[in-house]
């Protein structure tokens, strides 16, 4: 698994989405000799099973009578490894152009990383859209996102000598807390209780910095913000027994962690209803020839959100994928159990 | 933003009420705006089930009732409180990831409706997530 840098690459597929879902399809398209490249806004494999309940119990997956949404990812990535798929992780598909004809379709992607992929064949498996963080309910405070509440990190010169403002209580909060303090004039961690649903290490760690007078701890929510043109000026702290105190700021980090929303997948062009990609259930592809939907975003009459529904939707995208990519090639329809073909390609026979 | 239908994995994985104690309550739902919503919840299923198979708003339930989301939070009226219970350690963490958590705050994926909750009230607030 590799981290191509160039500025262009060149694939069978690119599959949207790392989740159950996309990882299965890679196996299939695998055995019909296709090689796919797989973006995810994650930084890593598993798409809900490991943002959403890594350590849960999973009792519906054929022949598994329970595996933890991490474990099913781990099984997942053991099993496509063969094929040597290739990640881009904490990227996010923007656009979506379609070059092809009918017959033979070609595609050109984008993501906000800037890199551009060349496929024939996209599939779309990108669950309940990308997650993205939550964005708490202050009034007007979509006007100073990007340029002084961040719900991420990118630069971190941007925090110094600011006075910051960071509300929450698992790792993210605690984890910036910790690294922008060093740097910042002055830190205000807010969290609605004294209790941390974070590393033990790094809340010891914060605890000891507000033991030290270097960074301030309140109990309390941010229900307000002041400020001019997109500059944050000041944040009011709602503590919990009602009574309100202004936080002098010029940057705020509000981490309530992540929700999923559609995102660009509603600019490609697409039919959707509620939200959902239309596919037949032959060959599971969408209103567009070549693009295809596996997993929970797509829909078609008697849809079951289930794990297993996106393995067999995948298996059966990939045999139309083959169609397009070996439009002269006969499919043959083969077993792993018996095919000595297929265990070649698996690394077994 | 997207929400699960889990209208047909509830009725796939559907709760199979037993015989004898009553197997169905009343359960209202109040949104924000204060409209009020009464519906029947089925005894062993969730409060947040019974919500998303009867249409209601302002719970999104993105993790389908793993309490890993927070997308499903509603405020216990107070005179139910004590019924419901309070929320377990785990619920308590992932209600850091709602947003304004009053004391009298829980996630519904982990109320389950049983006989002595008929005519429960719970207020859903105006966003989840």
């Amino acid at each position: 698994m590799s981290h191509p840098n160039a500025a262009e690459i060149n694939t069978d597929v690119v599959i949207i989405g790392a989740g159950p879902a996309g990882l299965f399809t890679v196996f299939e398209l695998g055995l019909l000799d296709i090689k796919a490249h797989i973006i995810d806004i994650l930084p890593r494999a598993g798409g809900q099973c490991s943002e959403l309940y890594p350590e849960k119990p999973i009792y519906d997956i054929p022949g598994l009578p329970l595996v933890t949404g991490q474990g099913l990812t781990d099984n997942l990535l053991q099993q496509i490894d063969p094929f040597g798929p290739t990640f881009h992780f904490n990227e996010m598909v923007e656009t979506l152009a379609s070059l092809g004809t009918e017959q033979a379709p070609a595609f050109r992607l984008t993501t906000d990383a800037g890199k551009i992929f060349n496929a024939k064949v996209v599939i779309v498996a990108a669950g309940g859209g990308s997650f993205q963080p939550k964005k708490p309910p202050i009034p007007e405070i979509d006007q100073y996102e990007g340029k002084s509440v961040f719900y991420a990190v990118r630069q971190m010169e941007d925090f110094r000598d600011k006075d910051v403002v960071i509300v929450g209580g698992g790792d993210s909060a605690l984890d910036w807390t910790l690294n922008l303090e060093p740097i910042a004039k002055s830190l205000t961690l807010v969290h609605r209780r004294d209790a941390f649903r974070a590393a033990p290490h790094s809340v010891s760690a914060m605890q000891e910095l507000v033991a030290k007078g270097k960074i301030a701890f309140k109990l309390g929510q941010i229900t307000q913000v002041e400020g001019n043109e997109g500059q944050l000026a000041a944040a009011m702290l709602k503590t919990n027994d009602g009574t309100i105190e202004k936080l002098s700021c010029q940057r705020l980090m509000p981490f309530f962690g992540l929700t999923m929303k559609l995102g660009p997948v509603a600019d490609w062009g697409l039919n959707l209803n509620e939200n959902l990609v239309p596919v037949d259930t032959e060959k599971f592809e969408t209103s567009h020839p070549g693009i295809f939907a596996v997993g929970d975003i797509n829909s078609y009459p008697g849809k079951l959100k289930l794990i297993l529904s996106g393995f067999h939707e995948g298996a059966l995208a990939a045999q139309k994928a083959h169609r397009y990519i070996y439009p002269d090639k006969k499919l043959l329809f083969q077993y792993t159990t018996s095919s000595t073909n297929l265990q070649k390609k698996l690394g077994v026979s | 933003m997207v929400k699960i239908n889990f209208r047909d994995t509830a009725a796939y994985y559907g709760a199979e009420p037993g015989g004898g104690a009553p197997t169905k309550v009343k359960i209202t739902f109040v949104d924000s705006h204060g409209q009020a919503r009464t519906v029947e919840g089925e005894v062993g299923s969730t409060v947040m089930e019974t919500a998303r198979r009867n249409d209601i708003p302002e719970i999104a339930a993105e993790c389908g009732g793993a309490c890993a989301c927070a997308t499903c939070h509603v405020y216990v009226d107070s005179a139910w409180s004590e019924k419901t219970g309070k929320a377990s350690q785990m619920e308590e963490d992932m209600l850091d990831f709602a947003f304004d958590v009053q004391p009298n705050s829980r996630l519904c994926c982990q109320i389950t409706v049983r006989p002595e909750l008929d005519g429960l009230i719970v207020k859903t607030p105006s966003q989840q997530g």
